[in-house]
């Protein structure tokens, strides 16, 4: 392979990694903020080449039809991120919420958050995977606390401790893996890469490989958001820039979730091991139920819609738990469509919150009559998160329901309890935000709604139609999940 | 097979897991964090005493790490936090120290009776070295919900993450070792800086109703 040829992997790694330098360099905010937004389309551009040039698998990075689907969704939403991000952070500068030094920092690890998320998804190595998470992880910590107030530090260090406690188990889970391959693959990377592990999965020791599912489901699991371990997030998300909330909600949480279904495949693939799908299952029953109780106590707008995303990994861990081609169908397109939706929410919210000058729900009143167009996005989008019929997640949630009640009918009872209970929720406290007196600041919105109608568009249309080749390739990969 | 370098191996080990124990009740600060340069220092011992038997040179580097960041910087400059936010008094534990220790014993028994049961097929060395990493890491685990100051706290984090590198290099021939006990030390870094940057002094949770609701941002 000469230096000139570049595989479209490298580019997907190269080009966040390479602007977050440069960004860190340029003084002038409009220009880097349009930099961010033609960087994060190339790196787009790369991830659509996968498809065409499909890259042979490194002892390092790989492709495989399942992370390609991943690394698509991810490189698509930080690109409307940035767009979205580019109209938000000239009002953050005039507010004096940020500096102009603290914007570079912003832009910088904002591409550097990206290259760390890609790397997780295209790693060949699970020592690799972890240390990317980690990578992605800690850059999100500095994001989070990037506004220096109190309860900004608060959020970060309160992220902080619990996902290196996170991060700390996955690590374990991790070198047990390597102890259970080591002596079938031999000693060195080898043991390490996905392809050889499931290659050899058969034969590695079930009871080792058991107990590191336990630890990695805890480790990334703290990432993923899923209940006992997902006191961090709404935190971390409501005290955060809000492209950072919608970077948090729509891909963070997928990557750490990537990392689970991964080892998932390798259980899948050994005889020996016990079920997993019940562990999952579980956890995302309660993160469901938790989190749509939970909805009705909120007075934060990003720390609801942060809920709002506890229960929809919760509704993806459990379609993932039960597993099957039908289930896992359902799951990777909740996953897809949540993605999508909830990025789309905090782009309105973000604004919301811009104009009016507080995230506090009881402040935000009668949008619909100081900002129409703000109001109907927001209804738009909690119509389409809450799961009802034109939204693709309302597809979605139908297909985890019914392929529920095809395995296990009395899982399906609990599961639509928190779905009903979590759908009430949303609309009661959308009812005062859009309805109601207008209180607050009318003051013109600057927003930009290209990215957010982009993902509602796409949601809505998936809701009604699903082209053929898109479903096919999904039902390929939920083959391969097992 | 080789008898003595094996005892070694495991002296170091089980050195640690006590180490790891002293550190569970000490009551004052700069007591805590000498005790843990002691963790880092046994920690070093056994990185290098592994990098000797698997004759695997990469390992010295990662003892060095554990020697130089962990047993000797971090502890000098947790010092000269503890003595820049005045937090020289005594450290409150959680269920008091009886409590914590008994817990402490019923963490290592449960650990031992998992990973022995476990890795019956692993190679010995890793499995008792898998044993006595797994108690390290929920010691310190243990160690951070039972203290509220955030110094206590990373040190607790600190343990834990000796127990994940003893593990890493219990096991032979791993791959990327040094890597992660690179990336380890970066995020080490990270916290101590933000402690020392943002004057973090509690953890953030509070039986004062009115505290948590603040922390939230959720009052009206």
């Amino acid at each position: 392979m000469n230096a000139f040829h570049l595989d479209p992997i490298r580019l997907v790694l190269l080009i966040p990694l390479i602007s977050s330098g440069v960004l860190g360099l340029v003084r002038d905010y409009r220009w880097s903020a349009q930099l961010n937004v033609l960087v994060s389309l190339l790196t787009f551009a790369a991830a659509l080449l996968l498809f065409v040039i499909p890259p042979a698998p490194g002892p390092f990075v790989q492709i495989d039809d399942l992370n390609i689907v991943f690394v698509v969704l991810n490189t698509f939403v930080t690109f409307t991120t940035s767009i979205f991000s580019a109209s938000y952070i000239g009002h953050e500068l005039e507010t004096g919420r940020l500096t102009p030094g603290y914007l570079r920092f912003y832009h910088s690890m904002f591409q550097f958050m990206m290259f760390g998320m890609n790397l997780a998804l295209v790693a060949n190595n699970i020592g690799m995977m972890w240390v990317a998470i980690e990578l992605a992880t800690l850059t999100t910590i500095l994001m989070v606390g990037i506004y220096r107030t109190h309860e900004a530090l608060e959020a970060a260090w309160k992220y902080f401790i619990l996902g290196s406690v996170g991060i700390g188990l996955a690590l374990f889970g991790t070198i047990l893996v390597y102890v259970a391959a080591e002596p079938h693959i031999g000693a060195g990377l080898n043991a390490m890469a996905w392809t050889e592990l499931l290659k050899n999965a058969g034969s590695l020791d079930p009871a080792l490989l058991n107990l590191a599912f336990v630890f990695l489901l805890l480790g990334y699991g703290t990432k993923v958001g899923l209940v006992p371990l997902h006191a961090w997030l709404p935190d971390a998300h409501a005290e955060g820039p809000t492209p950072i909330s919608a970077v948090l909600s729509g891909l963070l949480l997928n990557v750490a979730l990537y990392a689970v279904l991964r080892f998932k495949m390798l259980l899948a693939a050994n005889a020996h091991t016990f079920a997993p799908g019940p562990l999952m299952i579980t956890m995302g029953l309660v993160s469901v139920i938790f989190a749509s109780l939970m909805l009705y106590r909120r007075r934060d707008i990003k720390r609801l819609f942060a809920y709002s995303s506890i229960e929809h990994m919760g509704i993806i861990a459990f379609a993932f738990g039960v597993g099957g081609p039908l289930a896992n169908f359902a799951g990777l397109l909740h996953m897809t469509m949540h993605s999508l939706t909830k990025s789309a929410i905090f782009f309105s919210v973000g604004h919301v919150a811009q104009v009016k000058g507080t995230q506090k729900i009881a402040d935000i009143r009668g949008l619909s009559v100081s900002h129409p167009a703000l109001a109907w996005a927001l209804v738009i989008g909690v119509t389409a998160i809450a799961g009802l019929p034109p939204s693709g997640i309302f597809m979605s949630e139908f297909l985890v329901v019914s392929s529920t009640f095809a395995r296990a009918p009395l899982l399906a009872v609990p599961l639509v309890v928190g779905l009903l209970l979590g759908i009430g929720a949303l609309f009661l406290k959308l009812g005062g935000v859009v309805f109601g007196e207008p209180r607050g600041s009318t003051a013109p919105d600057r927003a930009s709604y290209v990215p957010f109608v982009t993902h509602l568009a796409i949601v809505l249309v998936a809701g009604v139609y699903l082209p053929g080749p898109i479903v096919s390739w999904f039902q390929h990969v939920a083959h391969l999940l097992g | 097979m080789h008898g003595l370098s094996f005892d070694i191996a495991h002296l170091l080990a089980g050195g640690l897991v006590l180490v790891s124990f002293l550190m569970l009740y000490q009551d004052r600060m700069f007591a805590l964090i000498n005790v843990f340069a002691l963790h880092a220092v046994l920690l070093a011992l056994s990185v290098g005493w592994q990098a000797y038997v698997q004759d695997a040179p990469q390992l010295y580097i990662t003892a060095f790490i554990a020697l130089v960041f962990k047993a000797t910087l971090i502890p000098a400059a947790l010092r000269r936090i503890v003595e820049r936010l005045n937090i020289h008094r005594d450290i409150e534990a959680v269920g008091g120290i009886g409590l914590t220790m008994l817990a402490g014993m019923a963490l290592v028994a449960l650990s031992v009776v998992v990973m022995l049961r476990v890795t019956g097929t692993a190679d010995p060395l890793a499995r008792e070295d898998l044993a006595f990493a797994l108690s390290i890491v929920l010691l310190g685990l243990l160690m951070m919900v039972s203290r509220r100051n955030a110094v206590g706290q990373v040190i607790g984090f600190m343990s834990l993450e000796n127990g994940l590198v003893l593990a890493a290099t219990g096991a032979r021939g791993m791959p990327l070792v040094v890597e992660i006990s690179v990336a380890f030390s970066v995020l080490i870094a990270f916290i101590v800086i933000g402690i020392f940057l943002f004057r973090i002094r509690e953890r953030f949770d509070s039986v004062d109703v009115h505290a948590l609701d603040r922390f939230r941002g959720e009052r009206r």
